[in-house]
């Protein structure tokens, strides 16, 4: 492969031959393409193009709001908008999504293609959740209005769908009313992890936004301590007067050197995190956009694990496999001494209307990993333990599962694919993902 | 202030339109696709809290019997031109109209001389109304003849002689001319082609353009380091400009 040649890579830097095509109009782009994408933040191959094909549409030209309506919320647009335009443009009128990852740079597109979920997952499920309707073109060309009772398979199929059942056009979903711009945010300290997932479970019955920092270095007494973050949209009468600062990053300027994130410096710096949070429960006002996307005030932050880049493994734990299954989780990265920036765990509520998509109940662990030649048998051995757990990882993170094991973890797989190759017998519309994990043809 | 656009469908055309209704100027849209016109409408309305959608009129740059009825409806909803604003333009690789002469000589047709018939239009309907002002996408493209750019260049070049001439004419009548000179801009029309380095993006750009309408300032170059780019470029020797390729 010559090395001028263009790639494309997912934002934990996994990348494939290929280049961005951009249009505003998205009909026209998404004539004939194998594969649209959005901010390409998904972390690994979800948004590359399979080896055969050079080039992915690229839709975020295509951002015009289509229609609002401020009695009921209902919005429609197009689907290259991105959740940061869309906050400012109607956090300040009083409305916000019903559902945010944890990042504002993702379109209305990505958000439906991976049925993202977040902090209120366990009260509001995930965005899917809250999409009325959907404009596709799907593989042989025709464009297609599809609805929960309208193409109802082919609009399951499509949420979480990872944008294999069709090219999404446009989205139309209900915004939800915030009774202040500003977030009511708590967050408690946990020693250990019976003590965290006993306060994020606590948390969950009165609070609608919630998730668990989680040191994923702590060895002992110390497994699994972390910080539960919990909060709601402030009362106009606790709301501070001004409006939240709209959002501002600094950029990483350089790759830093392989290595700068290991085990001792993680180690030192998500100690300090623990320490510095006291143990008493701590109470602010907080900007949303610090609440609910904290890692955006750092723009490009994967350049903080060096040119390799980072994957993560997302899994959801069921519910009934308690606290202990989440424990083995942790213990098996501790004995593998693995380095783990970062771990992130939240409880999900009951599964949604995604044929495909991610959450169920249970318990959520997300690590993320810098990429060394370790990464392989790490994914493996944290995947041999999910299937044995019965729980499913999250396609939107992942670069690194095996077909075989996919297929293990997937018993819905079959019902997906069936949708999918009724719209789609060929498999025109294929990933880099698709061709790794469902064996598509390159 | 209201504004008249032509081009603001896509682009920074479109960047320039939401940037004007979110600060509350009224705008009219004028555009060759009615659906797309309509479509735009509506993202205004919702970007601007306006209570119905802007007015959008059909208008094609290379249609030149459209530009009066365009802009008389335009003056007619927004009961005074106060600006126009002409963001569209047809591009196209030079291999692609090397390939086809008919394609070079419509393009250029189109860039030169059919946006003079239509900033003629505007010229004297904003002089009728006592001045305004005129903004005008040109390129950095017109700065200097080069080698990628041969026909689109030499139509740009066109386009921002006149509107010296123009400003030299007028101004003291009271209008206003403001040439934009876009170096590369990551638009719908620069996608597929590599970034080069100091691309701009059409937001940037945008808030650039309404602070030189907002202050009559003639030429703008957006980004602005391409200001200094240009100035090198108009400077380099023949010798270097048949040798380089940008």
């Amino acid at each position: 492969m010559p090395s001028d040649e263009a790639t494309i890579a997912g934002w934990g830097r996994v990348s494939a031959p290929g280049r961005e095509l951009r249009s505003d109009d998205l009909v026209r782009l998404s004539d004939g393409a194998t594969l649209s994408r959005g901010l390409g933040r998904s972390y690994g191959d979800s948004s590359l193009p399979p080896p055969s094909v050079r080039a992915v549409a690229g839709t975020v030209l295509g951002d015009r709001v289509l229609g609002f309506d401020p009695a009921t919320g209902r919005l429609r647009a197009e689907a290259g908008l991105s959740l940061d335009a869309l906050t400012r443009m109607l956090l300040p009128r009083g409305w916000f999504v019903p559902v945010t990852p944890g990042t504002a740079f993702v379109t209305l597109g990505g958000m439906v293609a991976a049925d993202v979920h977040g902090k209120n997952h366990h009260v509001d499920g995930c965005f899917g959740a809250h999409v009325k309707s959907l404009r596709l073109r799907v593989a042989d060309g025709r464009i297609v209005d599809c609805a929960p009772d309208r193409e109802g398979e082919l609009f399951r199929a499509t949420i979480g769908g990872m944008g294999l059942t069709g090219h999404i056009l446009e989205v139309a979903f209900r915004m939800t009313r915030v009774p202040s711009p500003w977030i009511l945010g708590e967050s408690v300290r946990a020693m250990g992890i019976d003590a965290l997932l006993a306060e994020l479970e606590q948390s969950s019955a009165a609070w609608p936004f919630t998730v668990a920092w989680v040191d994923g270095l702590g060895r002992g007494a110390g497994l699994g301590r972390g910080i539960v973050h919990r909060g709601r949209w402030a009362d106009p009468s606790e709301a501070l007067a001004s409006a939240p600062a709209p959002p501002r990053s600094v950029r990483v300027p350089f790759d830093l050197p392989a290595g700068t994130l290991n085990r001792a410096t993680v180690g030192l710096f998500n100690a300090a995190l623990y320490h510095r949070h006291r143990g008493y429960v701590r109470r602010r006002v907080q900007s949303p956009h610090r609440f609910f996307h904290p890692l955006d005030r750092l723009a490009d932050w994967y350049r903080l694990y060096g040119r390799r880049g980072l994957t993560q493994h997302q899994s959801v734990i069921p519910q009934e496999r308690g606290p202990a299954a989440v424990r083995g989780l942790l213990e098996l990265l501790a004995r593998r001494r693995a380095c783990v920036p970062l771990c992130v765990i939240k409880n999900c509520g009951d599964e949604g209307a995604g044929t495909l998509s991610f959450p169920r109940r249970g318990t959520s662990v997300a690590i993320d990993l810098p990429i060394d030649d370790r990464t392989q048998g790490l994914v493996d051995a944290l995947n041999e333990r999910v299937m044995e757990l019965g729980g499913r990882i999250y396609l939107a993170k992942d670069a690194f599962t095996r077909a075989e094991h996919f297929r293990a973890m997937e018993p819905r797989l079959a019902r997906w694919t069936a949708v999918r190759r009724r719209w789609d017998p060929e498999l025109r519309l294929r990933s880099a993902q698709s061709v790794r994990m469902l064996g598509d043809p390159a | 202030m209201n504004a008249v656009l032509l081009g603001a469908t896509r682009g920074m055309g479109r960047a320039l339109a939401r940037l004007l209704v979110e600060r509350g100027d009224t705008v009219c849209l004028l555009g060759r696709n009615p659906t797309d016109l309509e479509r735009s409408a509506r993202d205004l309305q919702v970007r601007g809290a306006l209570p119905a959608p802007p007015s959008a009129f059909p208008c094609d740059l290379a249609r030149p019997e459209t530009f009066a009825p365009a802009l008389d409806a335009a003056a007619e909803s927004l009961g005074r031109l106060e600006t126009v604003i002409v963001t569209a333009a047809d591009f196209a690789s030079q291999a692609d109209l090397e390939a086809d002469p008919e394609r070079a000589r419509s393009l250029a047709a189109i860039d030169f001389a059919n946006t003079v018939g239509f900033c003629e239009h505007a010229r004297r309907r904003l002089l009728a109304a006592g001045g305004g002002t005129l903004c005008v996408f040109s390129s950095v493209a017109g700065d200097r003849a080069r080698s990628p750019v041969v026909v689109y260049g030499a139509a740009k070049a066109g386009l921002s002689a006149y509107l010296e001439g123009l400003d030299h004419r007028y101004h003291r009548q009271g209008l206003r001319t403001v040439c934009v000179k876009p170096g590369f801009v990551r638009t719908s029309m620069t996608a597929g082609l590599a970034p080069p380095p100091f691309a701009g993006d059409p937001d940037r750009v945008a808030r650039r353009v309404v602070r030189a309408i907002d202050c009559g300032r003639p030429v703008v170059y957006a980004p602005p380091v391409w200001r200094w780019i240009m100035l090198a470029v108009r400077n380099l020797p023949r010798a270097v400009m048949r040798r380089v390729e940008f």
